[in-house]
């Protein structure tokens, strides 16, 4: 146990200002002190990817970052990607192609997805495959989950051309 | 016979409609139990046994009591007035002694079982005083081989917990008249679902009401409720469960594990809610395992090829204890190991074995999986042995579309196995033309003479579903005509709100997504069956068709009185009750029609108030459907390694209530069982410390190891048993991977009947690439 500290941890472009415990990470300060319970623990590990935050734009595992440490960065979480009842194309994306089963690796997947397209608009099939074999999920068995970004990427590269 | 519901308006039964489970999920907004907190809630954190095998001398609290937060920290000898956790069903009464108490007595069985609870204001707190507290043992050798001979488990009680037989037929007489016998020895490692959300508890003591609420329910809250009420001995009233979302199922999340119990216990005698969120390490180690077999299997044919009997003897490693299933796995792989062949005479008997390991119970297709790879590896031995095609073999024991219903004298579930409908020969035909099996076949000879280790495996099964006895539900629209379903069912991401709206839907004649679908709320229905074994769509689903019948039928009876026309002539399109041939004439909508059935209503007349119904759906026999699977793969020469570059999948579901939520269904059982057949498996050392306590080490598939996987789907045998004609998609997806993934391996290295053991690990499959090498080297 260690003597509680000041932080403000900027989500979704609101600030949170937090008394927490060096010791806590980013995820439980997330879902826990600011009450964002849409970003899920799966491992605690760094291995499963259901914590997946963009910081700074760059998707990070939000379970082996301190809360501490992400101070001065922007963060966004899964409850930051909808613009008020309007859904973004990976969103819009996971329903239309059922890449939704019980949705707990969900928030993971879709964080995973706006960074990469965001970062990257222009990666290859084989890379996308790639980057989206970071995460897990046990339901859907990832058919639709591709199928479902390469529908965002068309339509996001639809809609820049 | 089956036949289609009286649908009229809504047409959605049998489409693709999108999910109503999935907005508030792709938001962020889903409920799981970890997402709840209640004011002034405690957060338990559980000691487990570093132990895989000792004698509990002393547990050492002191230190953890004193500790930040604590509010106080149990044992055993703190909860001596609660028995071991019951078996669901009634159970052979000499399974009780291995039953498992909810923190270990005076012996420790397997690592990570619980040994003391510790109760804190905060998770933190709570990890670091469950950290103080220490356990004196003395430790003793563990037993890790189920297929050794039995052991002592407790003065008077050995390590074999029982020994089931079934049989019918002529089993030895065939034997001895047999042209060929063919005897395998084969192995399925242990597995488990492991859902991504870890298991969850929150309980709440409401001393105003005398209320226990139980949030994190999944799968069968109905069924748990009734187990929490034999074990406090409380009222049925007084006990509420409650399911949010679950993040995932698989047959291991939502049983009642011991973490259940204390959480609910604690909140009773501590007076403030309590909570436990497993971390991803407890979860592999003290969630229910499955699968571990070890099967001597041996099959009797004829000069054709034909089965005359087949004989197995296996053992099943069941782990420390038996948990709430009792006995189910092993009688699961008896009753459907002999699957779509005839097989006139069969006798297995099944070792139910304790050992030093976490407690076993079922996974998605218990016993089917195991069973599947054990049947599909002994049909290609015999293919091998006659010199004969692989598929050719199978087809001439299928049973044939004229033998249906077939009965086969044993029973599954307590009800007697009769294969429903099903035509195996046909999709067998339909398997094969869907992926080119003779174009495949060229292609792969020409891969291998170029050097590559490419081959081709098929399975063929059958699975079982729609399990009764009954469940019922109830519908109701109210004055705006919003429907609401509700059931007791339960939602673990298959998409059971949606079916059961399409169903409810459609036989009303209203859009689905007007349809709310309430499950897992114990306090809002009587009864509920769950969902577990593949029963929800067929059981609730036909439940709804029953009770949406009884409500629509009322409306139209309203609706015709106040329209004044006959019943017959009225019809129900997008909520609106008309004239069936007279667009554009007098309609009454349904909110009305609720609002003309109010009790005040002076249009009431003697009727029954509210526009409402029940309906309730029985059988005593389960549904059949069955499948075929085919994978390409190939085989790293050098490294051992696997790649499966194809895979189709062809199912028949007898009537599918949403194909996309049958197909989504079916590729995520097919990718958990290539994890089974090819990288997951919990290892243990020589001392029984397990070796998979992280997803580092426990290898679940992901995206780059996934084929493309074609889904076939077919509707050829409606089920007769259920008035929808639906069957169940829940497990045929996993059930023959295994099987599957085996033939292709054999095919690819040229080594028939050379794997046996799942999973078909990289060292595994080199062994076998050396035996070959070393076979060829000999001729």
């Amino acid at each position: 146990m260690s003597e509680p500290v000041e932080v403000t941890l900027s989500i979704n472009g609101r600030d949170y200002p937090l008394r927490l415990e060096p010791r806590r990470t980013l995820l439980d300060a997330i879902r826990d002190e600011c009450g964002l319970t849409g970003t899920h623990m799966g491992c605690e590990h760094g291995v499963c990817g259901a914590c997946t935050v963009l910081l700074d734009g760059q998707p990070i595992r939000a379970c082996l970052m301190f809360a501490v440490q992400a101070e001065g960065a922007a963060i966004r979480t899964i409850e930051g990607l909808a613009a008020g009842d309007a859904l973004n194309p990976v969103q819009r994306a996971f329903i239309a192609h059922h890449g939704v089963q019980c949705g707990f690796c969900t928030p993971g997947f879709l964080m995973l997805a706006t960074g990469v397209l965001a970062r990257e608009p222009d990666i290859s099939d084989d890379e996308l495959r790639e980057v989206l074999s970071s995460n897990l999920c046990r339901c859907t068995g990832y058919q639709n989950i591709v199928t479902a970004v390469r529908a965002a990427l068309a339509e996001l590269r639809g809609g820049a051309a | 016979m089956s036949t289609r519901p009286q649908a009229s308006g809504g047409r959605v039964l049998g489409r693709s409609v999108p999910r109503l489970e999935d907005r508030p999920l792709v938001r962020g907004k889903g409920q799981f139990v970890g997402d709840i907190a209640f004011p002034h809630q405690l957060h338990m954190r559980v000691v487990r046994s570093p132990y895989a095998h000792a004698l509990l001398r002393g547990i050492d609290r002191s230190v953890a009591l004193a500790a930040p937060g604590v509010v106080s920290v149990w044992t055993a000898a703190d909860i001596a007035d609660l028995p071991p956790i019951d078996f669901r069903d009634p159970a052979n009464e000499a399974l009780r002694p291995y039953r498992q108490p909810l923190l270990a007595r005076d012996r420790l069985r397997y690592v990570g079982e619980p040994v003391a609870a510790v109760f804190a204001t905060d998770a933190y707190l709570a990890e670091d005083a469950a950290d103080l507290v220490t356990i004196e043992a003395e430790e003793l050798s563990p037993v890790l081989d189920a297929a050794a001979p039995p052991s002592s488990f407790a003065p008077g009680l050995t390590t074999e917990a029982l020994v089931l037989r079934e049989s019918y037929g002529e089993v030895d007489a065939a034997f001895a008249s047999a042209h060929v016998i063919v005897a395998l020895d084969l192995e399925i490692g242990r597995h488990s679902g492991v859902p991504l959300e870890t298991r969850g508890a929150l309980a709440r003591y409401d001393s105003s009401r005398d209320v226990l609420e139980l949030y994190g329910a999944a799968k069968v809250p109905h069924r748990n409720r009734d187990s929490l009420v034999r074990m406090f001995a409380r009222s049925a009233a007084g006990i509420v469960l409650k399911e949010g979302n679950t993040g995932g199922g698989f047959g291991i999340r939502g049983e009642l594990y011991p973490e259940d119990f204390l959480v609910c216990l604690a909140a009773m005698r501590l007076e403030r809610p309590v909570k436990w969120i497993e971390d991803r390490r407890e979860n592999l180690m003290a969630a229910n395992h499955s699968r571990q077999q070890r099967h001597h299997a041996r099959v009797a044919v004829d000069a054709e090829g034909c089965v005359l009997a087949l004989e197995d003897e296996f053992y099943l490693d069941q782990g420390a204890y038996l948990r709430t299933h009792g006995a189910r796995v092993l009688e699961m792989t008896i009753s459907m190991l002999p699957g779509p062949y005839r097989i006139p005479a069969y006798r297995a008997c099944g070792h139910f074995r304790l050992t030093n390991k976490t407690p076993a119970a079922t996974y998605r297709a218990p016993g089917r999986y195991e069973g599947s790879f054990v049947r599909e590896r002994l049909m290609d031995a015999v293919a091998e042995r006659l010199g004969l095609d692989p598929i050719e073999i199978r087809r001439r024991n299928l049973i044939t579309r004229a033998e249906m219903p077939f009965s086969r004298p044993l029973s599954a579930l307590g009800t007697e196995v009769v294969y429903d409908s099903g035509d195996y020969a046909l999709l067998l035909d339909k398997a094969l033309a869907r992926i080119g099996w003779t174009a495949l076949q060229g292609e792969l000879s020409r891969r291998r003479k170029a050097g590559e280790l490419v081959g081709a495996g098929l399975a063929i099964f059958v699975d079982k579903g729609g399990l009764g006895p009954a469940d019922g539900t109830r519908v109701s629209v109210d004055t705006t005509g919003a429907v609401e379903l509700v059931t007791g069912g339960s939602n673990v991401g298959q998409g059971f709100a949606t079916a059961m709206a399409q169903i409810c839907a459609e036989t009303l004649g209203v859009d689905y997504r007007r349809v709310r679908v309430v499950y897992g709320q114990t306090d809002r229905i009587a009864y509920g069956i769950g969902a577990h074994a593949s029963r929800a769509s067929v059981m609730t689903g036909s439940a709804t068709h029953a009770a949406t019948l009884k409500l629509r039928a009322k409306a139209v009876e309203m609706a015709a009185a106040l329209l004044q026309a006959a019943p017959d002539e009225l019809d129900i399109m997008d909520g609106v009750v008309g004239h069936r041939d007279r667009a554009g004439g007098p309609s009454i909508t349904l909110g009305e029609i609720a609002r003309q059935l109010a009790p005040d209503s002076p249009t009431l007349g003697d009727r029954d108030p509210g526009l409402d119904a029940e309906g309730w759906f029985r059988t005593s026999h389960m549904t059949y459907p069955y499948g075929v699977q085919i994978a390409v793969l190939r085989v790293d020469g050098d490294t051992g390694a696997v790649t499966v570059e194809r895979y189709l999948v062809a199912y028949d579901i007898g009537r599918a209530i949403n194909p996309m939520l049958v197909e989504g269904q079916l590729v995520g059982g097919v990718v958990q069982g290539l994890g089974g057949a090819l990288y997951e498996e919990f290892r243990y050392d020589e001392r029984g410390e397990p070796l998979s306590v992280t997803l580092a080490d426990y290898l679940m598939p992901t995206l780059r190891e996934i084929p493309p996987i074609d889904v076939l789907l077919t509707e050829d045998a409606p089920s007769p048993l259920n008035p929808l004609g639906i069957k169940s998609a829940g497990e045929g997806g996993i059930t023959p991977v295994g099987a599957v993934i085996a033939a292709a391996i054999d095919d690819a290295i040229g080594l028939p009947g050379g794997v046996t053991q799942l999973p078909a690990t990289p060292q595994r499959v080199k062994a076998l690439l050396r035996r070959r090498r070393e076979s060829q080297a000999a001729t």
